[in-house]
């Protein structure tokens, strides 16, 4: 289990750097000179001159990125160009609302859709199926921003259940919080449910027409004994990759829903600073986007490996 | 019973090719001929709710939601077959050549670079690339074609490995042909069925991913129509004018519905288990 | 009435009809065999016994067991039933256990479920049951997972869950089909000796007259779904009265007619000399040194033109990867391997006519085709081995006298494979083999999945094509009844090495190493099954 959780860090960890060295290359090499990409045609020579020696454009790119990646290190994600602050101060305050979104999406995302996965499959072929297949085919369908907005018309400006947007702050009380996420969370949760609870529901068909299903079977256990004692942790397996890829969807979900809610999170932060052509902070947040996908990535290995002895090896 | 026939009687394909084919033809028609010409403003008649002469109403311009939703159709479509095409056509091969030299140096640097780029949504792909060269529709296809070529590289490295095993390509090896010659003559044939399926998947996914960066200004600009960036338009006004977001909505929604239902209707039809099992 | 009573069973999936009129019945304390090839309905009487069908089946007849018709049983009866009254063992133990459960948890789960006892109880009874199906808890604690047993342990886990409850009828449906010819033996001793201390009842089905004739006290034959012969075993055998009885009984023990005794042709056509074939292990840390696994040693041989040569040995022992060295796909780490003189060079390095020398035909008949190709093009596929190309009138006529050769119609060329049964489809194979018209076709268990009345045949057309054709071949099988019948000279292969070789009758007489003489003992042999009884 150590030998194996050992090798996933390692992997983690190359990836985290392979990862910024991409992310480096595209954006601080490929525009060329980034001091005078992100003050326009119209700047001035003596400002342009000021920028590259603030971003310390004066030695090679090697050194550049070596530093770059050292300071993310320790925390220093540099200083934002256009609001003069420090970027990991704006981060820190964007991902207190960004990361609670995405996992109160995901977690309801799971309370949804492996309940209903189950159901479909111990009840495969039955209108229950039929219905809960039908209305999995129509959430994988529905673009998560227009549910969002649909939500915010019958919700918000009819029933005036929940405002329509703005995050009043955590200050306010972990209700009142995670009511303005509500909508949100709901409308990015939906289309994830919906793939999950397929994924679920085939899994375990899947799995329930194995050999040891039946073995089971031959024990004395009823279909749905067998399904809970053995099928279920079996097909475990496939769902978890699928909440691991899935997440990096729910990862861009999150960005563009902030913008129908108007939600200041990262993704907010990450638009603003586009149009503002303030490079530093968009590098900053596109990295720790990645970081959350392997993150991820390297949870969902560890869990196989809890769920799959045969991945733990020999002790 | 014969192909034709299967086919026929698929319900899932069926329906889901005529919402396909529906949206298809729509896109192709607004070459020829829309109700309304969407360039034109006709801000007298603006905001007008659904009726005889604009079927869905107009927008704040006064432009025909109808006809705009059928060159919306062109750009969605476009990019998401553009993108398909780049996910096939580099990642196709690149899973052949992984599962024709597996585990060997090239094999590794295939996919750790797969998995690299898979920690990169396309989002944040668009997001990179519009910070550097700006916003445009061939952003959201280069983001969303580099997002597809992991996604082919791996279900063809997969599948190309089972059938690396199989006797007949072992036959093949014993006949002298070279892996390039074998990855073409047996592999790829076999794993055809398998390329259409997640092709149309994909091609859902594209529909929904450009209508996701159109709308957050990532993907196709004005004067280009798009249902992403109708999307955002009427966003504003949604309290007074729902049906500026429920006609692009739907019209998303029916397209990928059409996509996916096709899909899962050729995956029945092209299995060659269940066409035995149907025999 | 007897202790297990079948009678006129029916079966249909959907309307089709799979049993038709079944009728047996045993004692406790005796083994019925239920015999029957591919397609008998066999497994599907037994599936019937316990009630675990596929959707859409409908059973009607009457299955007594102890006096109860189990018919009339509801699923909630059932479930009580199977596992207590019933056990079931299954033919692919590697997939019969749940991989991610540990083997005491599984074996103890058959005593939870029926209530019989607390968990520590169950665990206790988990213990005593593996220690008697021979899993004693110095090497196989109950915190082991299935993953880390062998195919033949597994199935011992699965014989320890169907027996913990020592129920009074148990179902074994191919248990040692899967399983290599010394642990086969070993099972089917532990079989017997758990129906002799438990005084249960013992349905044993498979394909194999072998096996049962050694094992069971009463014989049904099935064909078709329906029961064609039964009775007691010897008496059975003695007196068969059913035509497909004696044919199967023939095709069991089929010698094929191997033609003249050929001029003796001294030249060699496949000289292996000191082949060492060596893996490399997975890394076990990062900067390690990597293990290796030798899978040939040193291993020489001669086959010369015109002669049948066996290889015979256990899976793992190394036949496939020497195989595979001999075809050219896998380089060796030490030795040679020569062909006419001309050695055999891994890869695509290796020249045209060294490899037009030699063809193969591989064990799964359904795997051997690429399923999107018709027939014309499968068998032609080795002409791309001919130096000069054939054009298409050519290539059509020769594909169309392979297909004669083997007894096919010219007509099938245009068809695809799917349209061919499995012995149809071996024949093709073969025809394959024959186009290029090579000195030694390699056979890795060519008939090894095939029904035992098909295998004859197949076994007669190769026999034949050999005198004919003066072909060579290199006969690889697990089956040692099937080489004995074949080949010329035999070679015993165990852990990478082998371990005897000589001429084939002498072996098999006469065995000098320790390990044929095992191998030969552990193989069910129907002829010294009944010459027991007689003596």
């Amino acid at each position: 289990m150590l030998r194996y959780s050992l090798k996933r860090l390692l992997s983690l960890g190359l990836s985290l750097l392979a990862a910024s060295a991409v992310i480096f290359l595209t954006i601080e090499i490929v525009p060329g000179d980034p001091a005078s990409y992100m003050l326009g045609i119209n700047a001035q020579a003596d400002t342009v001159a000021a920028l590259r020696e603030e971003l310390g454009l004066n030695v090679s790119a090697f050194e550049r990125y070596i530093s770059w990646v050292g300071g993310m290190l320790t925390g220093d994600f540099g200083t934002s160009y256009t609001y003069r602050t420090p970027v990991v101060d704006m981060i820190g305050d964007r991902i207190m609302i960004s990361l609670p979104l995405a996992i109160y999406a995901l977690s309801l995302s799971t309370l949804i859709a492996f309940p209903a996965g189950i159901l479909a499959a111990s009840k495969r072929g039955s209108v229950t199926d039929v219905s809960i297949m039908g209305a999995t085919q129509v959430g994988v369908a529905i673009p998560n921003f227009w549910f969002a907005m649909l939500l915010v018309v019958v919700f918000s400006i009819n029933l005036r259940w929940f405002s329509a947007g703005g995050f009043p702050g955590w200050d306010k009380g972990l209700i009142v919080g995670l009511k303005a996420l509500t909508l949100p969370a709901i409308s990015l949760a939906l289309p994830q449910a919906s793939i999950l609870a397929r994924v679920m529901r085939s899994a375990l068909i899947d799995t329930m027409n194995e050999d040891f299903v039946r073995t089971a079977r031959a024990k004395g256990l009823s279909k749905r004994q067998a399904m809970w004692r053995h099928a279920l942790r079996n097909a475990m397996i496939p769902v978890l990759t699928i909440i691991g890829l899935q997440f990096s969807f729910l990862i861009a979900g999150a960005i563009i829903i902030e913008n129908v809610f108007f939600l200041p999170g990262l993704g907010r932060l990450v638009f603003q600073s586009i149009s503002q052509r303030d490079l530093i902070v968009v590098e900053s947040v596109v990295m720790l986007l990645v970081f959350a996908v392997v993150i991820v990535t390297f949870i969902v290995d560890l869990t196989y490996a809890a769920v799959d002895p045969r991945l733990r090896g020999r002790s | 019973m014969s192909f034709l026939k299967s086919t026929l009687r698929n319900r899932s394909f069926m329906i889901g090719a005529s919402f396909a084919a529906l949206f298809i033809g729509a896109a192709l028609l607004s070459y020829l001929w829309t109700p309304f010409d969407v360039t034109k403003l006709d801000i007298p008649h603006k905001l007008r709710k659904p009726n005889a002469v604009h079927w869905f109403g107009t927008d704040h311009f006064g432009r025909d939601i109808f006809s705009m939703i059928m060159v919306g159709a062109r750009t969605s479509i476009a990019v998401a077959v553009v993108a398909v095409g780049i996910g096939i056509i580099l990642g196709v091969p690149l899973g052949l050549t992984a599962a024709a030299r597996k585990d060997s140096l090239l094999d590794e640097v295939i996919m750790r670079t797969n998995d690299l780029v898979f920690a990169f949504p396309a989002l944040l792909i668009a997001i990179m690339i519009t910070a550097v060269f700006g916003p445009s529709a061939i952003n959201a296809i280069i983001a969303i074609g580099i997002f597809n070529i992991p996604v082919f590289a791996r279900m063809t490295r997969g599948a190309a490995l089972s059938l690396w095993t199989r006797d007949f390509v072992l036959s093949a090896r014993v006949a002298g042909k070279t892996a390039p010659r074998i990855s073409i003559e047996h592999i790829l044939p076999n794993i055809l069925n398998l390329l259409i399926v997640q092709g149309s998947i994909q091609f859902s996914l594209g529909i929904l991913a450009e209508a996701g960066l159109s709308y957050v200004g990532l993907g196709a600009q004005p004067p280009l129509p798009s249902w992403g960036r109708m999307l955002a338009e009427s966003q504003t006004m949604i309290s007074f004018a729902p049906h500026l977001a429920i006609f692009p909505g739907i019209a998303i929604v029916f397209t990928v519905l059409g996509l996916n239902l096709m899909g899962d209707g050729l995956r029945d039809l092209l299995d060659p288990r269940l066409r035995q099992a149907r025999k | 009435m007897k202790f297990l009573q079948i009678e006129n069973l029916n079966l249909s999936i959907y309307g089709m009809g799979i049993l038709k009129n079944v009728s047996l019945s045993a004692e406790k304390g005796e083994i019925i065999g239920v015999i029957g090839e591919s397609g008998s309905g066999k497994s599907m009487m037994a599936f019937s016994v316990m009630d675990l069908l596929p959707t859409g089946t409908e059973r009607s007849g009457r299955i007594a067991l102890d006096g109860q018709d189990l018919l009339t049983k509801t699923e909630a009866q059932m479930c009580a039933i199977r596992g207590n009254d019933i056990g079931m063992i299954f033919q692919e133990p590697m997939t019969a256990l749940n991989p991610v459960k540990t083997i005491g948890d599984q074996v103890a789960e058959t005593v939870l479920i029926h209530g019989n006892a607390s968990r520590n109880k169950a665990s206790q009874i988990a213990r005593d049951t593996l220690n008697r199906v021979g899993l004693p808890a110095e090497q196989f604690p109950l915190s082991r997972y299935p993953h880390e047993l062998s195919g033949g342990q597994r199935q011992r886990v699965v014989i320890a869950m169907a027996i913990a409850l020592q129920p009074k009828l148990l179902i074994a449906d191919e248990p040692t089909t899967a399983l290599d010819v010394t642990t086969q033996a070993q099972i089917l001793d532990l079989l017997k000796k758990l129906v002799a201390e438990d005084g249960m009842c013992l349905m044993l089905i498979t394909h194999d007259l072998g096996v049962v004739a050694e094992l069971a006290d009463h014989i049904v034959i099935m064909k078709t779904g329906e029961v064609v012969e039964a009775g007691e075993t010897h008496a059975l055998f003695r007196n068969m009265q059913h035509p497909y009885t004696k044919a199967l009984f023939e095709a069991s023990s089929h010698v094929p007619d191997k033609g003249d005794a050929r001029a003796a042709e001294p030249a060699p056509l496949l000289e292996v000399r000191d082949a060492i074939r060596d893996y490399v292990l997975p890394r076990k840390t990062v900067f390690g040194k990597q293990g290796s696994f030798r899978a040939v040693n040193k291993v020489s041989f001669t086959l010369t033109k015109g002669e049948n040569l066996g290889l015979v040995g256990e899976s793992g022992c190394g036949k496939s990867t020497l195989t595979r060295a001999i075809l050219g796909l896998e380089e060796l780490q030490g030795g040679e391997i020569r062909i006419n003189n001309t050695t055999v060079q891994a890869g695509t390095h290796m020249p045209r006519e060294l490899r037009r020398k030699m063809q193969v035909v591989f064990q799964d008949p359904y795997g051997s085709f690429n399923p999107r190709h018709k027939v014309a093009r499968l068998v032609a596929e080795p002409f791309h081995l001919l130096e000069v190309e054939l054009n298409g009138a050519e290539r059509r006529k020769a594909v169309e006298e392979a297909l004669i050769e083997v007894g096919m119609q010219p007509l099938d060329a245009d068809k695809y494979i799917h349209e061919f049964s499995g012995g149809q489809r071996q024949r093709i194979a073969i025809a394959r083999a024959l186009i290029i018209k090579p000195d030694l076709i390699i056979l890795d268990e060519a008939v090894s999945a095939l029904d035992v009345s098909i295998r004859a045949q197949i076994l007669d057309l190769l026999a034949d094509l050999s005198s004919r054709l003066n072909l060579s071949y290199l006969f690889i099988s697990h089956d040692l009844s099937v080489v004995r019948s074949v080949t010329d000279r035999v070679m015993v292969m165990k852990s990478g090495e082998i371990v005897e070789y000589g001429v084939t009758e002498a072996v098999f007489t006469n065995p000098q190493h320790a390990y044929t003489k095992t191998l030969i003992a552990a193989a069910p042999s129907l002829h010294d099954a009944l010459e027991k009884e007689n003596d």
